[in-house]
């Protein structure tokens, strides 16, 4: 079972009002799907929120958190889109222990090779911003742990199609 | 656009008006006053004032089941909002159009008039509490919005697969005075209803039930929802397949049509579970391959190419892989279907398959075995079934009485078996039966019902007698919690635990005591004589009928199981 597992991404317009993100969650939740990460914000159009969706699973639950998806009526249009054909990105903040001179550099250092910067700095610690895949996300962390990281917000997966293909209402 | 100066109270009940509706089941409380007021100057629309907001909720719920109308059902805030809850879910779960109104506390407010969000006196969150058991809910936030909100909560009530909405009205909404316009056009970009059949799942379907030597059919619920039965008999008999009925789809063929299987199912008939694991071609319809109904999945049709229409997408696939899926309405794909094999098929009268399953008709349905005068369900049912109209319509409560109505009582025509399958709510056979005898007064209601079910929604006579709304309630009064007394005489041993009712209390004295007739019958030839003058009354009926408190529904899948392990005589 666990071989048959796959993550995805959900790309889903939904009606900017109140209570749009309980019902959708509230599905996810009756219906025992997980969801990894989510992401929520407006759009080019008035009126359309985009929710970000990262769902991992077998393939008959993926096809069912898309139809479910679907049959919420605040949903306007739902996209499923496979990792191979999107681009994705994760912004993560994450205030480092840097009481010295020789790790302030070596911090520095890493971050540079990140392509992060280095966005508020105080005797003691640095607040890194790093931008990416969740993967290049998970390697930077992993560089820091021996540092010591006091505090870490991530975003959650945002993501589109490649090229022409696009999730969008028609007008 | 033309635009009206009046309150929200008045914009709500001008739009019911203008949606047809004749009827609401509600009790009124503080959040909702304004819209009560307003009834004084609807008089077109009749309230009918239930004991218990459950009850209004059902009675909403039978209401659209023998209609086929949308049921509506009013409550204030609160635990008002709260005792409808069990209707909704049950309303939900078998896709039955119910519109629910609640009051709800002010959205706007000072520090010394409360409003939402405050835990204010009777507020309760119930779009937040209803969300999963709606189709759709909305709390409206402006008299001018109403009656939009109102015509888009029927048109998402009635449509695709039907399903109860939910309209919160906080009561400052009530009584705001605004411009109020009803030919604003409905927007639902998000609500896409299924299209026509697909052509080509269309062919595909018939190759295959042309090539099939042991077809069935399997009709559920969604049958009746489309009105499809007519359409469901014409493909049966051109194709010489035997159908059988989910629990839902009980009616959606007659039962006593040479074809006809009985339901499937765990307390199904023995002779549709057997035949319908024999078939090598299964055309389901209208149904969502319900646990109840399947037993254990991977014994259920091995052998069968299945071809499944729905109306609902996210039902393709969701319990069972399918070969042919076809997404769309019941009625229409079923003419289509019909429209393409009548060029292929010749009408038969007979078939090797319809030998094999007369034959097997006689070896699972031994004589009856029960004495003369002994009150047996079997019997009992057998002999209503004689005694009513085939128009009549039967509610049930739910558990054994129910099994037995499924198994013994057979239904002959679309929306005249009314039941809760999903939610399986105790409680709920007899306010429906009030809500279909209001859609339908000229027909016979009548509850089948257990003592232990009936006791939940029993407050209800009173709105019976005093609303004027005659039916006949049949108590198969055994005192006990009969089907979880019958799961631990199987399944734990006979340790009966907190099953015994003790036969309390005297159902006839509990009739008149509202004002409704009682009966206590000993013997068929009672029983028959009960109901014929209950048939004839101008008041509600309750006939107590005791029978034995070990009487088992049988027979029976037992869960976990696959349909072809049953166990038990029929």
């Amino acid at each position: 079972m666990e071989n048959n597992q796959k993550t995805i991404v959900i790309a889903a317009l939904v009606e900017n009002k109140p209570g749009v993100l309980h019902s959708v969650s509230n599905m996810f939740r009756r219906r025992n799907f997980n969801i990894e990460s989510i992401t929520v914000g407006q759009t080019e159009q008035k009126g359309v929120a985009r929710m970000t969706i990262t769902v991992r699973g077998d393939e008959k639950t993926l096809e069912q958190v898309v139809k479910q998806m679907n049959k919420l009526i605040d949903v306007i249009k739902v996209g499923r889109l496979e990792p191979e054909n999107i681009v994705s990105r994760e912004l993560a903040l994450i205030k480092v222990n840097a009481p010295d001179a020789k790790t302030r550099t070596d911090i520095i250092n890493c971050v540079e090779v990140f392509r992060g910067h280095i966005i508020d700095v105080s005797p003691e610690t640095l607040i890194v911003e790093i931008t990416g895949t969740s993967d290049k996300i998970e390697a930077f962390l992993n560089l820091m742990k021996p540092y010591g990281i006091i505090e870490l917000a991530r975003t959650g997966v945002t993501a589109l199609a490649r090229g022409t293909h696009s999730i969008r209402i028609e007008e | 656009m033309t635009a009206t100066k009046m309150t929200g109270a008045n914009a709500l009940l001008e739009a019911l008006e203008r949606q047809g509706v004749k009827h609401i089941f509600g009790i009124l409380g503080g959040a909702i006053l304004p819209v009560y007021d307003e009834l004084c100057r609807h008089p077109q629309i009749r309230h009918i004032l239930a004991r218990h907001e459950q009850g209004a909720a059902h009675a909403a719920d039978g209401y659209a089941r023998a209609s086929g109308r949308p049921g509506v059902c009013f409550a204030t805030s609160g635990p008002g909002a709260t005792n409808l809850v069990t209707g909704i879910a049950n309303a939900h779960m078998d896709s039955s159009p119910v519109i629910a109104i609640t009051g709800q506390v002010p959205t706007n407010g000072t520090n010394t008039s409360y409003m939402i969000g405050r835990d204010a006196f009777q507020e309760a969150d119930i779009i937040g509490i209803t969300t999963p058991i709606t189709k759709y809910n909305h709390q409206v936030r402006s008299a001018a919005e109403i009656p939009q909100a109102i015509s888009a909560a029927f048109y998402i009530a009635t449509t695709g697969r039907p399903g109860p909405v939910l309209i919160d009205l906080p009561k400052n909404v009530q009584n705001e005075v605004a411009e109020v316009s009803f030919d604003g056009k409905i927007d639902l970009r998000g609500y896409r209803l299924a299209g026509a059949p697909h052509p080509l799942q269309i062919r595909k379907a018939v190759e295959l039930l042309v090539e099939a030597e042991r077809p069935v059919i399997l009709a559920g619920g969604g049958v009746i929802t489309a009105n499809a039965s007519d359409e469901l008999l014409t493909v049966a008999e051109l194709l010489l397949a035997p159908v059988a009925t989910t629990f839902m789809g009980k009616g959606s063929f007659p039962e006593i049509h040479p074809l006809s299987l009985g339901n499937i199912g765990m307390h199904g008939n023995p002779l549709a579970n057997k035949m319908l694991l024999e078939a090598d071609v299964l055309l389901a319809v209208g149904t969502r391959f319900a646990d109840r109904a399947t037993g254990n999945l991977d014994s259920f049709c091995p052998e069968a190419k299945k071809i499944h229409i729905d109306i609902d997408a996210a039902e393709i696939g969701k319990n069972i892989e399918v070969d042919v899926p076809i997404v769309a309405d019941a009625k229409q794909t079923l003419s289509a279907i019909y429209e393409r094999l009548i060029k292929q098929v010749k009408k038969r009268t007979d078939s090797p398959w319809l030998q094999r399953i007369s034959e097997a008709r006689k070896l699972l349905n031994p004589p009856d075995k029960t004495e003369d005068g002994e009150l047996k369900p079997k019997r009992l049912l057998q002999t209503l079934r004689k005694l009513l109209p085939e128009s009549a319509i039967v509610t049930t409560e739910v558990g054994q009485n129910q099994m037995w109505a499924a198994l013994y009582f057979k239904a002959l025509k679309p929306r005249t078996f009314i039941s809760s399958g999903g939610l399986g709510t105790m409680g709920f056979g007899f306010p429906a039966a009030l809500g279909a005898k209001t859609a339908c007064p000229d027909r016979h209601v009548v509850d089948i019902a257990g003592d232990g079910s009936f006791i939940m929604t029993e407050q209800e006579l009173a709105c019976s007698v005093i609303e004027d709304i005659p039916v006949t309630v049949i108590v198969l009064n055994n005192g006990v919690l009969g089907m979880v007394a019958q799961w631990q005489r199987l399944f734990y041993k006979r340790r009966y635990m907190a099953v015994k009712l003790g036969r309390s209390p005297d159902f006839v004295k509990l009739a008149e005591a509202y004002g409704a007739q009682g009966f206590r019958v000993e013997s068929i030839a009672e029983f028959e004589k009960a109901v014929k003058q209950a048939l004839k009354s101008t008041v509600t009926t309750v006939i107590d009928v005791p029978i034995n408190s070990e009487e088992d529904v049988a027979p029976m899948v037992p869960p976990g199981c696959g349909l072809g392990q049953q166990i038990g005589d029929y």
